[in-house]
């Protein structure tokens, strides 16, 4: 037996997997599902603010504020989510616990590999991003939205500001509800 | 029983049809919506480029299985491509399920890939996540995970109704498929479970296959989930399971296969038996038996791995199929039809050529 092992490698690095993270706690993350019906109210009232500010964003250019938003939102996002910036935020619907920190980037529900502890297939010692997903959903108040099949992501948003991106696409709604509403 | 038989499944001289309000030309679709109880068996992809391999593989389920998966690469692990294993299937007429795993390829592969199946004659498509690359001979590979199961599925139901592709580029003969996906009622977060296959279903599953099914009161409450919902009304049901070797490939499989949850008192009764081997193949005819009598299952899916010479005994042991015999090997177009379609082309393209200015007819296909 002791003659056919290989020799053991001189230098192992710690927690290498194909996703690489940085600090893997992940307390900040699992704190933000727990406290998810608490941001699930202060994501919708920001969001609110920043449909209220459509006229700046407008002023000022969409494609020049993309740049100081992108700051604040990988920094924020990243502090409270381990946000990947995929440009397309379903935290909302996913109980706050964000899918893109799934090894496999599931965006639907958990793969069939979970164990049975609850943690991830691929990192034993991650608590798999579904089932703290589930969790998280079960405590906002619009929990019908992991039901949502989610579209592939567009990889060429990859970056960009989903906050903004948001804004844009509602404010454009409630400008052609307004103008159906008018004539 | 007062089923009517149909003609076509015992018909040896052709190929089934489509029937109108089915998706596909796909034998398991037909038995499946007939009402009966299907059987499908996993092959074990050969290490190899010798197509016999194949075909001998194949030819173990001959009369047993109303179709054949053909893996995706499972357990991450390296073998021949399912595209290729279905290519062989369909020449000599078995009826594949074909499955695509996300892990290896992206959307652009995974699309061409199922326009390619579906002109071989594959009829069924199994969409899956695909397991870690982790857990494989080749950890070192990159995963891919473009599309996840949900969308993959919605894809090729959007290429089979809508005829377009995922861009909205239009498909000109749309692939004629049954889809499939995976279930495991098994891992948790369970309650979550059931409302994922609802999901499916949505995104367009029509059947399913489990992981291996060992334990039977977490399926039957599972199941209690899905057909309060109505789910097995919308889609067909096969349980997976698999005779164990010995207690010490339970335990094997149990920490190092993703997804496999095998409860203690199965492991004891393997190590209770004399005949382990035995004992494995009984406890697995035992299973089937009690998931047939479970309600809104549709059929049992055999997944043998390196013991698919027992699936005919197994199959046949636990009466599941109640004496319908389930296949005949298909007859396909062959090389000679091949060859002679391209032969009538050529002819009438020469003869067009002769009436210079003259358009062909339009020309019928055999």
């Amino acid at each position: 037996m002791a003659e056919n092992s290989k020799p053991a490698p001189a230098y192992v690095p710690a927690g290498v997997n194909p996703v690489r993270r940085i600090g893997a706690k992940y307390t900040i993350r699992l704190w933000s599902v727990r406290n998810a019906r608490l941001l699930e109210w202060v994501y919708s009232t920001f969001a609110e603010a920043l449909l209220r500010l459509h006229w700046l964003w407008n002023l000022i250019g969409y494609g020049r504020v993309e740049r100081p938003i992108v700051f604040v939102e990988k920094r924020v996002k990243g502090f409270l989510f381990d946000c990947r910036m995929c440009g397309h935020c379903v935290l909302s619907q996913t109980g706050m616990s964000c899918p893109m920190n799934c090894p496999k980037t599931l965006r639907n529900g958990p793969c069939g590999g979970v164990r049975a502890n609850g943690n991830c297939e691929v990192e034993p010692d991650m608590p798999c991003v579904w089932v703290q997903a589930w969790q998280g959903n079960q405590r906002m108040r619009k929990n019908q939205n992991i039901m949502n099949v989610q579209t592939p992501v567009d990889q060429s948003l990859r970056g960009s500001s989903a906050w903004l991106r948001e804004t844009a696409k509602h404010a454009l709604l409630r400008e052609q509800a307004k103008k159906t509403g008018t004539t | 029983m007062t089923r009517e038989p149909d003609e076509d499944l015992n018909d040896p001289e052709k190929q089934l049809a489509q029937l109108p309000g089915h998706s596909s030309r796909s034998r398991l679709e037909r038995i499946l919506r007939r009402g009966e109880f299907a059987i499908t068996a996993e092959l074990n992809p050969p290490d190899s480029a010798d197509p016999y391999e194949v075909y001998e593989r194949g030819s173990i389920f001959d009369g047993w299985v109303d179709g054949i998966n053909a893996t995706d690469g499972s357990g991450a692990n390296c073998h021949m491509s399912s595209v290729g294993i279905c290519a062989l299937l369909t020449r000599v007429g078995y009826a594949p399920i074909m499955q695509i795993s996300c892990r290896d390829r992206n959307r652009i592969a995974i699309q061409g890939d199922v326009l390619g199946a579906a002109a071989i004659g594959v009829n069924n498509v199994l969409c899956l996540t695909g397991d870690g690359v982790q857990a494989g001979d080749q950890p070192g590979a990159k995963p891919v995970f473009d599309l996840d199961c949900m969308s993959l599925l919605e894809t090729i139901r959007i290429m089979r109704d809508e005829g377009r592709f995922l861009s909205g580029r239009k498909i000109t003969d749309p692939p004629r498929l049954f889809l499939g996906a995976a279930i495991n009622p098994f891992a948790p977060p369970h309650e979550f479970r059931a409302l994922r296959l609802k999901k499916k279903i949505e995104a367009g599953a029509q059947f399913v296959q489990s992981q291996y099914c060992y334990d039977i009161p977490m399926l039957k409450e599972y199941m209690k989930h899905v057909t309060d919902m109505g789910l097995h009304e919308k889609c067909f049901i096969m349980i997976g399971v698999g005779p164990l070797a010995s207690a010490r490939t339970a335990r094997w499989m149990r920490s190092n296969v993703p997804g496999v949850h095998i409860p203690d008192s199965i492991i004891e009764r393997l190590e209770g038996a004399e005949n382990q081997k035995e004992e494995g193949k009984r406890l697995c005819i035992d299973l089937m038996r009690e998931i047939r009598d479970i309600p809104g299952v549709s059929g049992i899916h055999v997944m043998a791995y390196r013991q698919e010479e027992f699936v005919s005994e197994i199959v046949h042991e636990s009466g599941v199929l109640a004496g319908r015999k389930p296949w005949r090997r298909e007859p396909d177009l062959g090389d000679g039809a091949i060859i002679e379609a391209a032969e009538k082309k050529a002819e009438i393209l020469a003869a067009a050529n002769e009436d210079t200015g003259v358009a062909p007819e339009t020309v019928e296909s055999p």
